[in-house]
């Protein structure tokens, strides 16, 4: 028996409603659900003060700046490594087996699970390099490791900019770096903030990571040569070893906050820089 | 020096296709030379010689002479910035970066770093004036260029290297994707501008070369057929293949 076309539309667009709003779904309820247990014991101490008792008590203010440290850090490491690799890929060689042999490398990078590059991390810079469990350690880490997401994105963005712009900008007598960075880059940059935001995130929600190379004191961190504990790692510790669950909670409702909150911050930049450009 | 540019056995190859054959040409300074013929006769191909556009293709081989007022181009080496500076190029289709109109015509000045402070204010006017852009943008010069209709995008691409005050401009198709008012609008500038500089215009159509060049050249396969002064080789064609060409019976 064959289906009209009438109706297959009409299925087909079912199934892809259902599926679509399965996944906001799972969305939706997994990120209330920890705001629901979280939410309620955010308070402004718990915002405000070190913690007390191994987190027991007090709040995560340590762990909100060594967040932000970490994060911060191991991003402005990656973007102008990541970008100028991304440069040299799209414009300063012609396609062969080296630009095949990099886009290799990156996209195997990409696909390493971070308890390796956490052990990486640890080998290499926390014992060879001596700089132990510090902040530095794990920013270096991360960088390595969100490396591969913004070349790849920004090797996209630069390549879609059309050609016809290179034509201009070679004709009129411009060098390359000058096409690369009046005309290309301009264009480019809103692809290569969507790299580097997702950089962000990926860098803010790892544990793994950070765990064997930024450490977990829970001191506040008064250099980047000191060791610190996220806040990922907060909530892993907390939970893990049942210290206590409702600040565990609370700690991941300050992580989805804050990832929520950069994302629409970086959103509402580019928007405002493309707006600008254009 | 009589000719701008003068080529002596032009052959270009990419990669095992023969794209120029021995191409003999000589562009005489401040008027307008068409250059005429079917698709892929290696029309557009010949005009990015000119400017060395051609090497920036992989695969491209060329052997022969081009001068430039009497100097080999290719003897310049790799700093193109200079044959660039001198020889501009003004494409099929409009296409102004995603800039205002102001930072559109001042790249190029930018770029030479020929101008500064306020001087560039004033470049930007006089070449926004050369191609009677200037009324209309005065008071929009920070709006962006996409914003534009297409015939003033072409004339802002001109404006735009006017500005590097070039000596010859080549033109590929640069009406193709332009309407007939339009059209006609852009070869009344080229005719203004001929009176200033060298300009050659690729185009496949025949009447387009027939109203604004003075002298038309017929490619046909690699081959320059013919040259000379366009109303010779329209009315009076000397080879066979011109012939079948310019009535029609081809192309």
């Amino acid at each position: 028996m064959r289906i009209s076309p009438k109706h297959s539309q009409r299925i087909a667009v079912t199934v892809m409603w259902a599926i679509a709003g399965l996944t906001l779904a799972v969305l939706a309820f997994i990120i209330s659900y920890i705001l629901w247990h979280g939410l309620r014991h955010i308070t402004w101490t718990f915002l405000t003060e070190p913690p007390q008792s191994m987190g027991r008590e007090g709040g995560v203010l340590p762990m909100i700046v060594g967040t932000l440290w970490v994060t911060g850090l191991a991003v402005l490491i990656a973007a102008p490594v990541g970008i100028a690799a991304a440069i040299y890929l799209t414009e300063y060689t012609r396609e062969g087996r080296m630009t095949a042999i990099i886009r290799f490398g990156a996209d195997c990078l990409a696909g390493i699970p971070s308890i390796i590059f956490g052990l990486f991390g640890f080998v290499f810079f926390v014992i060879t390099l001596g700089m132990g469990f510090s902040i530095l350690s794990g920013a270096l880490t991360l960088a390595l490791m969100v490396l591969p997401t913004i070349i790849r994105t920004s090797e996209e963005a630069i390549r879609a900019v059309p050609k016809s712009y290179r034509d201009v900008s070679f004709g009129l007598g411009s060098t390359r770096w000058q096409m690369v960075t009046w005309v290309v880059l301009r264009s480019a940059l809103p692809g290569i903030c969507t790299g580097v935001v997702l950089s962000i995130g990926r860098s803010i929600s790892e544990t793994a990571a950070v765990m064997l190379t930024a450490g977990s004191a829970m001191g506040f961190p008064h250099s980047i040569f000191e060791s610190s504990r996220t806040l990922s790692l907060h909530f892993y510790i907390l939970s893990r070893e049942g210290i206590s669950m409702s600040n565990a909670y609370a700690t991941a409702s300050v992580l989805i906050l804050s990832i929520l909150g950069i994302n629409l911050f970086a959103y509402w930049l580019m928007r405002r820089f493309v707006a600008k450009a254009v | 020096m009589k000719y701008k540019i003068q080529t002596s056995s032009l052959n270009l190859h990419y990669g095992s296709f023969h794209a120029l054959k021995d191409v003999f040409i000589r562009i005489r300074p401040r008027m307008i030379t068409a250059i005429i013929g079917p698709s892929g006769c290696g029309k557009s191909t010949l005009l990015r010689c000119f400017n060395r556009m051609n090497e920036r293709t992989a695969g491209v081989q060329i052997r022969g002479h081009i001068l430039l007022d009497g100097q080999d181009i290719s003897q310049t080496g790799n700093d193109l910035t200079q044959l660039r500076k001198r020889v501009g190029m003004v494409f099929q289709r409009p296409n102004p970066f995603p800039l205002s109109v102001f930072d559109n015509v001042a790249y190029g000045l930018r770029v030479h770093a020929m101008k500064k402070g306020a001087a560039v204010g004033k470049a930007v006017e006089a070449a926004l004036r050369a191609t009677d852009l200037w009324d209309a943008m005065k008071d929009n010069l920070h709006r962006s260029a996409l914003e534009l209709s297409a015939e003033q995008q072409q004339r802002l691409c001109i404006s735009r290297l006017v500005a590097v005050e070039p000596e010859v401009l080549l033109m590929d198709e640069p009406c193709s994707a332009l309407d007939p008012i339009a059209t006609e609008h852009v070869e009344e500038l080229m005719r203004v501008l001929a009176e200033k500089y060298t300009i050659i215009i690729v185009t496949h159509n025949m009447q387009q070369a027939a109203r604004v060049s003075q002298e038309t050249g017929f490619m046909l396969l690699g081959e320059l057929v013919e040259f000379g002064q366009t109303e010779r080789v329209f009315t009076n064609p000397a080879d066979k293949r011109t012939e079948d060409y310019v009535t029609g019976r081809y192309g």
